[in-house]
C-alpha cells in the first residue's frame, strides 16, 4: 500500500479535539503495517499543535490557514495532490459532514465509524464498522484508493507519544470554497447554556432514563457525574419525554459511545440503548427492577431505588476520597 | 414551495439483527420493516411547509418491491406524489451508487428543497444525502434539528460538539434531518385505507438512463465481505447486599478489580 495516510485534524477555537490525535497514532500504526508516512490536515495554523502531532505520529502536517471557509474543497485539494491510501477523519459533527462531501467529490468509499483498521500485504484494508447500530459488525473493504474513513472519539487508543519525533510543517493557501460551499454562510454558532462535556468524548457518562421518573432527578445524576468528572447521559426514553435534550441520548438514534465507565441509573436496557453502550469497558447498571434487561449486560449491578443508591454511592465516593483531588 | 424527500425502508429499529450462517448477508426472515426514523422527521418537515407555504412534496424511495408498504406509510402522512425506484439492477448497490441513483431521479424533477434523512439506521453511513447534493451541485446542510425558509434562502440549526450552529444557504437545497426537528405524526386509520388505494409510480434504470456498470455491486465502490456479531457481552456481578453495604462493594470493585476510579 503506497501513498500516504492522511488524517484531518479537527480544531475548534484553536484547540485540537482529542479525537484527532486518536486518529494519528491510528494512521501511524497502519503506515508502520504498510510502510508509508502519516500526513495530517490541519485546516487552520498548525504551529501550536505540531508538537503534538508530531509526538504521535505524523510526518508532515499541511497548515492551511483560512481553509475552515471551505473545509470539503481543502481537503480535495489536498487529497488530490497526495493521493493518500487512507484519509481518516473523526466521526464528529463536522468530521462526519466533511468525510461524506469528501468521498462524494473524489469518487472515494466511505467507511463510516469504523471499529478497527487491518492493512493486508496485498494492499487489502479490512474496515470494521457497526450496522444495524451495532447489532451487526460488517468488514467492509474499498474496491480503490482513496479510502475515506471516519472514527469515533475513544474508538481507537492513544499511542506511545515520543517527544523526541517532529513532524514537518509545510503551508500551503487555502484554496477558494467551492460554489456550493462558498454560499453557505454560518450566521452564529450558539454555545450550550452549561458548558457540558459531551457524551461521545467523555471518558466517564452517568446516564439516567424512565426510571429517573423526571427531569429534576438528573440534578442528583450531575452530582455524581460532577465527582466523577462524567458527561450526563439519557435513555430514549428519557429524550423522548422532553428530560433532556436530544444531543445526551444514548443509544440507536442517539449517540454510540466508548466510555471507560459507564453508569446507566434507571435504564431497563431496550436494545436501541444497550447497543449504544456495550463497548464501554466497564458498566455499571442501578435499576429498581432485578428482571431489567440492562443487569444482563453490566459489569457491577446494583438492584435498587436510584433515589436512595445514587445519592448512598455519591456519599461513598466522597469517603472513598473520589474527585477530591 | 415544491419538496423532494427521499426516504429508505429499514428493519424495525427494536428488531433483532443476526448474520447468516456464512456471514454474508443479515437474516430477513420476520423482520418488521417501517420507514427510517430520520426519514420520517424529513417528511414530517416537508409536509408541514408543505401545509404552511403551499406546493407539493414528492416522496422518493430507492428499495425492493416490498418497499412499497413505506411509500403507501408516506401518502399515508400526507405525501402528494410517490416514486418507487425498483429494479434487480439496483440490488447490491452501496451508499454511493444509491446516491446515483437518487440523483438521475432528481434531475428533471421540480424542487425548491431535498429533504433525506442524515442516515439510515442500517447501514449507518450518513453519505446519501450529502453525495446527492455534490452530484445536483446543489449546496446542503446535514443533521438538521431546526429549520426556517424566507426570500429564497433556507436557515437550519445543526447541533456540532461545540454548540448549534446557525447555517444559511440560498434555494435550491439538500437538508438532512436529525432527530430532535419535529415529532412525526400518526397517519389516521382512513388516510391509511386512502393510500392503499394510491397508483404507485416505479422507475427502473433504463427509464433513469443509468448504464448497468454504475448500478448495483458493479457500480459501488465498498463492499461488505463479512457479517458477523459483536462479541458477547456477558451479565456481571449483582451485588445482593443492603443499599450502604452495595455501594461500597460497588465502589471497591471499581477501584481494585475494574482499575477504572
Amino acid at each position: 500500500m503506497a501513498g500516504d495516510v492522511l488524517v484531518v485534524a479537527e480544531i475548534t477555537g484553536g484547540s485540537m479535539r482529542p479525537v484527532s490525535l486518536e486518529l494519528v497514532s491510528e494512521g501511524r500504526r497502519l503506515a508502520n503495517t504498510v510502510g508509508s508516512a502519516v500526513a495530517v490536515a490541519v485546516l487552520d495554523e498548525a504551529q501550536a499543535h505540531a508538537q503534538v502531532l508530531g509526538a504521535y505520529g505524523a510526518d508532515r502536517i499541511y497548515a492551511m490557514p483560512g481553509a475552515a471557509r471551505g473545509p470539503v474543497s481543502a481537503v480535495e485539494a489536498l487529497a488530490r495532490e497526495l493521493e493518500p491510501q487512507v484519509i481518516l477523519l473523526p466521526a464528529t459533527a463536522a468530521g462526519s459532514d466533511l468525510a461524506a462531501a469528501l468521498a462524494a467529490r473524489l469518487g472515494a468509499g466511505l467507511a463510516a465509524n469504523c471499529i478497527s483498521l487491518t492493512a493486508d500485504p496485498s494492499g487489502a484494508l479490512m474496515q470494521k464498522r457497526p450496522m444495524y447500530a451495532g447489532k451487526v459488525i460488517a468488514t467492509v473493504e474499498t474496491a480503490t484508493g482513496p479510502r475515506v474513513v471516519t472514527a469515533r472519539p475513544r474508538v481507537f487508543g492513544l499511542g506511545q507519544p515520543d517527544a523526541s519525533r517532529a513532524a514537518e510543517i509545510i503551508s500551503r493557501p487555502a484554496p477558494e470554497p467551492s460554489p456550493t460551499e462558498a454560499v453557505v454562510e454560518l450566521v452564529e454558532l450558539v454555545k450550550a447554556e452549561r458548558e457540558e462535556l459531551d457524551v461521545a468524548e467523555a471518558e466517564v457518562i452517568v446516564s439516567g432514563g424512565r426510571g429517573l421518573g423526571g427531569p429534576e432527578a438528573f440534578g442528583i445524576l450531575r452530582e455524581l457525574a460532577g465527582l466523577l468528572n462524567a458527561a450526563v447521559g439519557a435513555s430514549r426514553a428519557a429524550v423522548d419525554a422532553g428530560w433532556m435534550p436530544h444531543s445526551h441520548q444514548v443509544g440507536q438514534t442517539g449517540k454510540t459511545v466508548s466510555p471507560r465507565l459507564y453508569v446507566a441509573c434507571g435504564i431497563s436496557g431496550a436494545i436501541q440503548h444497550l447497543v449504544g453502550m456495550s463497548s464501554s469497558q466497564v458498566i455499571v447498571a442501578i435499576n429498581k427492577d432485578p428482571e431489567a434487561p440492562i443487569f444482563t449486560k453490566c459489569d457491577y449491578g446494583i438492584v435498587g431505588d436510584v433515589f436512595e443508591v445514587v445519592p448512598a454511592l455519591v456519599e461513598e465516593l466522597k469517603r472513598a476520597g473520589v474527585g477530591s483531588d | 414551495m415544491d419538496i423532494i424527500v427521499c426516504i429508505k425502508q429499514v428493519p424495525d429499529t427494536a428488531a433483532e439483527i443476526v448474520p447468516n450462517a456464512d456471514g454474508t448477508a443479515i437474516q430477513t426472515e420476520g423482520i418488521p420493516w417501517v420507514m427510517n426514523p430520520y426519514d420520517e422527521y424529513a417528511l414530517e418537515e416537508a409536509l408541514r411547509a408543505k401545509e404552511r407555504l403551499g406546493g407539493g412534496v414528492t416522496v422518493i424511495c430507492l428499495g425492493p418491491q416490498n418497499a412499497v408498504g413505506t411509500l403507501r406509510t408516506a401518502v399515508a402522512m400526507g405525501a402528494d406524489n410517490v416514486l418507487h425506484l425498483v429494479d434487480p439492477a439496483f440490488e447490491g448497490s452501496d451508499a454511493h451508487a444509491a446516491a446515483r441513483v437518487l440523483a438521475a431521479a432528481v434531475k428533471g424533477l421540480k424542487y425548491d428543497l431535498i429533504w433525506c434523512g442524515k442516515m439510515a439506521v442500517d447501514d449507518a453511513c450518513g453519505y446519501v444525502g450529502t453525495a446527492l447534493a455534490e452530484l445536483l451541485g446543489v449546496p446542503h446542510i446535514a443533521a438538521v434539528v431546526k429549520v426556517e425558509t424566507a426570500e429564497g434562502k433556507v436557515t437550519a440549526h445543526r447541533e456540532t460538539e461545540s454548540g448549534t450552529a446557525v447555517l444559511r444557504c440560498p434555494l435550491p437545497a439538500v437538508l438532512t434531518a436529525e432527530k430532535g426537528l419535529n415529532e412525526p405524526r400518526y397517519p389516521k386509520a382512513i388516510d391509511i385505507m386512502k393510500a392503499k388505494r394510491k397508483e404507485i409510480q416505479a422507475k427502473g434504470a433504463g427509464d433513469l438512463g443509468l448504464a448497468p456498470d454504475s448500478l448495483g455491486a458493479a457500480g459501488s465502490l465498498t463492499r461488505v465481505t463479512k457479517f458477523e456479531r459483536p462479541p458477547e457481552r456477558g451479565g456481571g456481578t449483582v451485588i445482593e447486599a443492603p443499599v450502604a453495604e452495595a455501594v461500597q462493594r460497588l465502589v471497591a470493585g471499581l477501584r481494585e478489580q475494574a482499575k477504572v476510579l
